[in-house]
């Protein structure tokens, strides 16, 4: 068995048995990784020394008995997230030669849970895409299809996991960036609730959606995962205090009776058939574990979209306003004054969808818009979380396709912004309701591409919500594949 | 045309927290460039801002102490623009939900009281600094200002002329000072205003069209930038000609405001509520704890002083004026129960000799209970008050006790009336000219011969009892 294709708990199961050293497994991931990079491209850059020095730690640790829950187990990181002393480039020229001088909560919490990071994963140029082609430093490529996008923004962490050139993988999520990667590339891909893990250190789009979260092999890994990610952190002030459980606990746990709603909004023509086909089997796999299934509305679901595409510009345009080429980033030379200063260096270091989206959002909070667009967005919003919270009284669990359809064509869509939007379509309602939701592989279509169910619960339900998504897993029996690589 | 003048000030006061707003920066002044600054304040990509409670509580002091209402749930927001000395590139302020509404100050004009409103107060962190280095045609950013903590305090447009707009910034400066939570000072700009001015016809309601007065860096500038404004605003309207909005800087040195921008051509700031942080909330136990660690305000100590002590209304407002001089005056007072002497001397020899070593009254070398034991040698007329005067200096210099002045320098009063009775019947003696010119009706001289008992004695005779022994001696036949 290769060792870079085993899971978190498969590996750690080895290391406590004395049968791989963190080394081995580093040293395999490694291979992998220079073996598929030319072809995948899952990596802006890689830490393959300080994850060699890291290794070596963790075996005289496990020597000394001294395992934590990721002790030896290779992570990859999306490069939106800081590493201090490590390149932090958000995917964008702007940052291309930006040094982060701190870690990130969760890098910290990372290093503390004994994993190793072997690089930071590409992504859309400040995470403002679905398909990771907005990367300054070029696309990542479908693992499963060289000429498919893996989706996006973090899709180059789940490529990353599917190809594996990593066993886990963090990514993070602002209108899907984690679930739609994952479901085009057939990996679990876990948002948690707004507030659950620490936003500090992560580049933000838009600080009111942005959640980080972790892409795995498995259901299982990604409660571990979850495990080290989660917890308050007095440095995000929207974090929340919270005691919270071992979420590895809920895995296994007997479904049957409980509700699953199927908003009837998500079930609409545009669907791909595959995809369809597989969501309705996917809905009888949970029938058969007892659980039972109930229609649902959501009638605002029409909305997010349009909500989705005003407040996420308007906060990005005031979140980057700090890359400005005053200390730090790109600085255009030959500057005639100050206004040259900035319009130069930003229109030199931002990609096109970045300044559209700045210019757009700008427009959105502008004097002249900012009540009847903004304000009338954010308002929506409640609309919309008001929604969801009496969802959840008439059902436990929410099922709904990941994505609308398989993964789709490099360039396909990178003409028609609005049609790249609406692959989110599925994904953005938890965001904007600051919901935990996953979506996990359930099956492949005729032409052999991942498709992948998402699971949404309450605020802070990631215990039933995993409890869900592993009695899928366990009960779907989804044939075990391998990218042809 | 008789017109009325409306004047509003904003008014943005460092507050006096160990820390920043949002890190744990420092917040000294005067430290090397960029030397008080962490990933936080300058804004490095994935840092994120949270909350010092402390601000929040120094606030809440000023707001309380201004009579505001608090806004239970207050929220922050972001003030978007660029500019080099602004990290993030908006500037995190409170918009909607301040953190209060709705208060008022009383100043004291003249004798006459008049009510200011207070519109708003608000939160916000202060920008940092550019150095502009001329000679190398470069500009630097120092941050160590970034990120320090703010409040601006709005005032209705209730001010009615430049005296008033002085005396009420006199009166918010006084209680920032008091409460301890900014230093006031002026020239380094942790006390700043910022004025809009018009002019309107007596008696109409509506606004007339205003001006945004700024770089007023002293109370003197405010009122002298606002008497040239009140003069041109009142030639252009008597000449019929229209006021530009607009926002003007005051130029100190030739006397005159200067125009720097139009109001069309200001930013879009773009507000909108900041989502990195989370609304403030204050419950009832909060302003409690906040209002019972108040202190006694300045205005009703000087009325505190005018009942309890009854001192003049004068006196009061001098030793009112600074906290720690107030203190002081009391304790004095405490231990000599000589309310009006003690502020005599106060207001006048200790204020002098302070003023002049420009000492502030907390490191003032002359003890309350030194100069509360030689009021009462004084009232005991064991020293007169012109030797007091010089003990006090001496006490001031070497921070010495005033009865080892005393002895040292042999300073005790002669109130023998024997001794003295002697010394007044050997200059009446020696001098029988002045006697008999005297006796002849030239009162005159009553004070030549005090002088020469004076000079007899070395200047230790009791001067009240030299006045009644002599008078008794010469009109003694």
């Amino acid at each position: 068995m290769e060792l870079a294709a085993l899971t978190i708990h498969e590996l750690q199961d080895k290391i406590r048995a004395g049968e791989v050293t963190a080394m081995q497994i580093t040293r395999a991931v490694f291979e992998r990784i220079d073996a598929l990079e030319d072809k995948i491209h899952s990596y802006i850059s890689l830490t393959k020394k300080e994850a060699l020095a890291a290794a070596e730690l963790a075996d005289r640790d496990i020597k000394r008995g001294d395992i934590e829950p990721l002790t030896g187990i290779p992570v990859a990181l999306k490069d939106i997230i800081c590493i201090k002393g490590a390149p932090t480039t958000c995917a964008s020229r702007m940052l291309q030669n930006y040094l982060s001088p701190y870690d990130a909560t969760v890098v910290e919490k990372l290093a503390a849970a004994g994993a190793i990071i072997t690089g930071k994963t590409n992504t859309d140029e400040f995470a403002m895409g679905s398909s990771t082609e907005t990367s300054w430093f070029g696309p990542t490529r479908n693992p499963w299809d060289q000429d498919l996008v893996p989706g996006g923004s973090s899709g180059g962490s789940a490529a990353a996991v599917a190809a594996d050139e990593c066993i886990a993988a963090v990514g993070a999520d602002t209108g899907g960036s984690i679930r739609q990667p994952a479901s085009l590339c057939g990996v679990v891909g876990l948002r948690p609730t707004y507030g659950l893990v620490s936003r500090f250190g992560l580049v933000s789009l838009a600080s009111s959606l942005d959640q980080i979260g972790p892409l795995t092999k498995d259901v299982e890994d990604a409660a571990i995962m979850l495990n080290v990610l989660a917890g308050h952190d007095p440095r995000d002030a929207t974090s929340v205090a919270a005691e919270l459980p071992d979420y590895r606990t809920f895995l296994g746990r007997d479904i049957s009776g409980m509700r699953i709603g199927l908003p009837k909004e998500y079930f609409v023509e545009g669907i791909d058939e595959d995809v369809l086909r597989l969501i309705r089997q996917a809905i009888k796999t949970m029938e058969k574990c007892g659980a039972q299934i109930t229609e649902i509305s959501l009638p605002h679901t029409q909305y997010c979209v349009p909500v989705y595409c005003i407040v996420v510009p308007a906060e990005a345009s005031s979140n980057l306003a700090r890359i400005d080429g005053v200390r730090y980033g790109l600085r255009a030379e030959r500057l005639e004054d100050l206004a040259g200063l900035y319009t130069q260096s930003r229109t030199e270091g931002f990609g096109p969808e970045v300044k559209r989206r700045l210019i757009i959002g700008s427009y959105w909070l502008s004097s002249v818009r900012r009540d009847d667009c903004y304000g009338r967005a954010t308002r929506v919003r409640t609309l919309i979380c008001r929604e969801f919270d009496e969802a959840f009284r008439k059902c436990d669990i929410i099922l709904t396709p990941a994505t609308p359809t398989p993964a789709f064509k490099i360039g396909e869509k990178t003409k028609d912004p609005l049609k790249m939007y609406l692959s989110d379509m599925f994904t953005i309602a938890p965001s904007l309701a600051g919901i935990p939701a996953v979506c996990v592989p359930c099956g492949f279509t005729q032409a052999g591409l991942p498709v992948g169910v998402q699971f949404m619960a309450g605020r802070f339900e990631e215990g039933r919500l995993l409890q869900f998504a592993s009695a899928f897993e366990k009960n779907a029996a989804i044939e075990k594949r391998r990218p042809a690589l | 045309m008789d017109l009325e003048t409306v004047i509003g000030l904003e008014v943005h006061a460092q507050l006096l927290t160990a820390t920043k707003i949002f890190c744990g920066c420092s917040t000294n002044f005067g430290l090397p460039p960029n030397s008080l600054t962490c990933p936080i304040c300058l804004a490095l990509p994935g840092t994120l801002p949270s909350l010092n409670r402390k601000v929040v509580e120094f606030a809440m002091k000023m707001a309380l102490a201004t009579g505001c209402r608090i806004n239970r749930r207050n929220t922050f927001a972001r003030k978007n623009y660029f500019y080099p000395d602004l990290p993030k590139g908006y500037q995190i302020s409170q918009d909607t939900l301040p953190l209060a509404e709705g208060g008022h100050l009383l100043i004291e004009l003249e004798g006459e009281k008049t009510k200011i409103g207070i519109t708003r107060i608000h939160m916000e962190e202060d920008a940092g600094k550019l150095i502009h280095d001329e000679a190398n045609q470069a500009s630097y950013v120092d941050l160590n200002r970034a990120g320090v903590p703010l409040i601006e305090i709005v005032s209705e447009p209730d001010i009615r002329s430049p005296a008033e707009a002085s005396a009420y910034l006199k009166s918010l400066h006084e209680i920032l000072v008091y409460l301890e939570i900014c230093d006031g000072n002026m020239e380094e700009g942790s006390f700043r205003c910022d004025a809009n001015i018009s002019l309107r016809p007596r008696g109409q309601n509506t606004f007339g069209r205003r001006t945004e007065l700024k770089n007023l860096n002293s109370f003197r500038h405010v009122q002298r930038a606002l008497e040239y404004e009140v003069a041109r605003h009142t030639h252009l309207i008597e000449s019929g000609l229209t006021v530009e909005p607009e926002t003007r800087l005051w130029d100190e040195a030739a006397g005159v405001t200067v125009a720097m921008r139009s109001k069309g051509e200001e930013k879009d700031y773009r507000l909108f509520p900041e989502p990195d942080l989370v609304p403030v909330e204050i419950d009832d136990a909060w302003i409690s704890s906040v209002m019972a660690g108040l202190p006694e305000l300045p205005q009703a100590r000087r009325e505190r002083f005018v009942g309890e002590y009854g001192i003049p209304a004068y006196d009061a407002g001098v030793l009112t004026s600074e906290k720690e001089l107030a203190e002081y005056y009391e304790r004095v007072v405490k231990l000599c129960d000589r309310p009006k002497i003690a502020a005599n001397w106060i207001m006048g020899d200790v204020m002098k000799l302070l003023n002049e070593d420009k000492r502030p009254v907390r490191d003032c070398p002359l003890s309350p209970g030194h100069l509360a034991k030689l009021i009462g040698l004084i009232e005991e007329g064991v020293v007169s008050g012109k030797m007091a005067k010089e003990i006090i200096e001496d006490m001031y210099k070497t921070g010495r006790a005033p009865a080892e002045i005393i002895a040292e320098k042999g300073m005790v009063q002669i109130t023998d009336e024997d001794e003295l009775a002697e010394t007044i019947a050997a200059v009446i003696a020696d001098n029988p000219g002045q006697l008999a010119q005297y006796r002849s009706g030239r009162d005159k001289l009553f004070g030549y011969f005090v002088g020469q008992v004076m000079k007899r004695t070395a200047g230790k005779a009791n001067p009240q009892l030299v006045n009644d022994l002599l008078k008794k001696a010469l009109h003694h036949d």
